[in-house]
């Protein structure tokens, strides 16, 4: 246990190690793989909502959203990063190229899943009111959608928080990932104590994404008491890394 | 962590710059010659060890998860604080979950650690693929088994498990491509696994060719162990098919 303590003081000094030359600090790493993070996130987002939220609403290629999700999110994230070292070497672009692309598969199948699902005869009755389509995406569709879209997006960001810090080991720095990659400068207990803040950060992440789930969630929905309080924790489906 | 550097095998599998073979001194994307020296020694031992790892970790998390579900499918306040702490564990990201698991009594860089973290990613799915797939048979179904004389145990076994097959068996494909994913992060604790070449090739210079077999090999196990569940799911449950049609 007194490794867990010796971590403590780790994150009190702020990733120090004493008598070691100063080294990059716990806060700074902690942004950097936020940023990446975040940077990947949006690439993802800006290619798969739009795509998968555009197919519900046509009721097309459930296949391609489906299957295809399904197939891609058995991809292991250290694996595609190693294959996009291979090609691209080590660097920022390759790992920016593998969040993305991993990222993407679960907010593709859940926009799509949310927009397909909702209910014909609600959307029947917005045509009937004189909606265009457009009305109808806009007004309806996404509306009822939000919950389960915004669970992609969860699933999404969670994997990709966790996978930037995978990225270290693929030889990448700039992460939290770094400090464990290298117990040589940071000792046991500096691997623990940024062990230690990689799964604050992800429940934070978590936490704060669920926090703003209920916030977008329109009232309607929540008084219908289509979300319960566990729900709002518990990830739909998706893969951990 | 030092480790890495471990997981070159005794005879050194990438000569480098000093390698008698053309491809390998040019570090080219695909060395082929390498592929079939290092077949043996390296890459299918890192296979096989892959697949146990994936087997011990899933048939525990099933058995774990099942009995769960049972529990919580007849005592209804079981579930919540299952799902809350298998969340928690879900949510943890693998690097940091095998770390704080190393220096706990009984664990170190062994394969116990790796299995522990791989079993604890496959319960939040499992639990939750199988509690729901029980609840959603008809209340009708069950009220049927009842009529023809079953007794709650005979109509669990024989009506109400069968008919959460489907949802059992997409969450054993979920946690099954989840542990093979996180099963190559744990060769940084235990050494073994396609993670070992992919980490050994990285710090050997990042060596191309092995990083792209041993990737494309964890890629295609992950494809390869989903489509055969996909077929064992049609094979048991070959009404959901015909009932598609």
């Amino acid at each position: 246990m007194n490794n867990f303590v010796e971590a403590f003081k780790f994150i009190g000094r702020n990733g120090q190690v004493p008598g070691a030359p100063p080294l990059p600090s716990l806060v700074h790493l902690t942004l950097e793989t936020v940023k990446i993070a975040g940077i990947a996130m949006a690439i993802a987002l800006v290619i798969a909502i739009p795509l998968g939220v555009w197919l519900g609403h046509i009721h097309r290629g459930s296949f391609v959203a489906i299957n295809v999700g399904n197939i891609w999110r058995a991809l292991p994230s250290l694996a595609v990063l190693a294959i996009g070292v291979a090609f691209l070497g080590i660097g920022l672009g390759n790992v920016l190229l593998a969040l993305s692309v991993l990222a993407v598969p679960p907010m593709i199948t859940n926009a799509y899943v949310a927009v397909d699902g909702v209910d014909r005869d609600l959307v029947d009755a917005a045509r009937g009111m004189g909606m265009s389509g457009w009305e109808i995406l806009r007004k309806v569709e996404l509306p009822l959608g939000i919950p389960l879209i915004f669970a992609g997006i969860r699933t999404s960001a969670l994997f990709v928080v966790s996978t930037t810090t995978i990225s270290a080991l693929t030889g990448y720095s700039g992460s939290l990932g770094d400090i464990i990659n290298n117990e040589t400068s940071y000792h046991l207990s500096g691997v623990l104590g940024a062990a230690i803040c990689i799964a604050v950060l992800a429940l934070v992440v978590e936490f704060a994404l669920a926090g703003l789930q209920r916030l977008v969630t329109p009232r309607g929905l929540k008084l219908a008491g289509r979300e319960d309080a566990t729900s709002a924790f518990v990830p739909i489906v998706g893969e951990s890394s | 962590m030092t480790v890495v550097f471990a997981a070159t095998p005794v005879i050194p599998n990438f000569g480098g710059g000093s390698s008698q073979f053309a491809c390998e001194r040019a570090n080219r994307l695909f060395c082929p010659n390498w592929v079939s020296r290092n077949w043996a020694t390296v890459l299918w031992p890192a296979l096989r060890q892959h697949v146990e790892l994936t087997l011990i970790a899933v048939a525990i998390g099933f058995v774990l998860s099942t009995a769960l579900a049972l529990t919580a499918y007849r005592r209804h306040w079981v579930e919540r604080p299952v799902l809350i702490i298998t969340a928690i564990l879900y949510t943890i990201p693998s690097l940091a979950l095998f770390e704080l698991l190393e220096p706990l009594p009984g664990f170190g860089l062994s394969r116990t650690t790796a299995e522990v973290a791989l079993v604890s990613y496959t319960l939040l799915i499992l639990f939750r693929n199988t509690l729901t797939g029980l609840r959603e048979v008809p209340a009708e179904v069950r009220d049927a088994a009842r009529g023809m004389g079953m007794s709650d145990r005979q109509s669990l076994l024989r009506v109400e498990l069968p008919l959460a097959l489907p949802a059992i068996i997409a969450g054993l494909r979920i946690a099954t491509v989840t542990v093979i994913s996180l099963a190559t992060v744990a060769s940084l604790i235990d050494n073994e696994g396609l993670g070992s070449p992919i980490l050994a090739a990285i710090s050997n210079e990042v060596f191309k060719t092995e990083l792209i077999v041993a990737g494309g090999m964890a890629v295609l196990l992950a494809l390869l162990a989903d489509g055969l569940l996909v077929l064992l799911q049609r094979r048991l449950t070959p009404w959901t098919r015909a009932r598609a049609v």
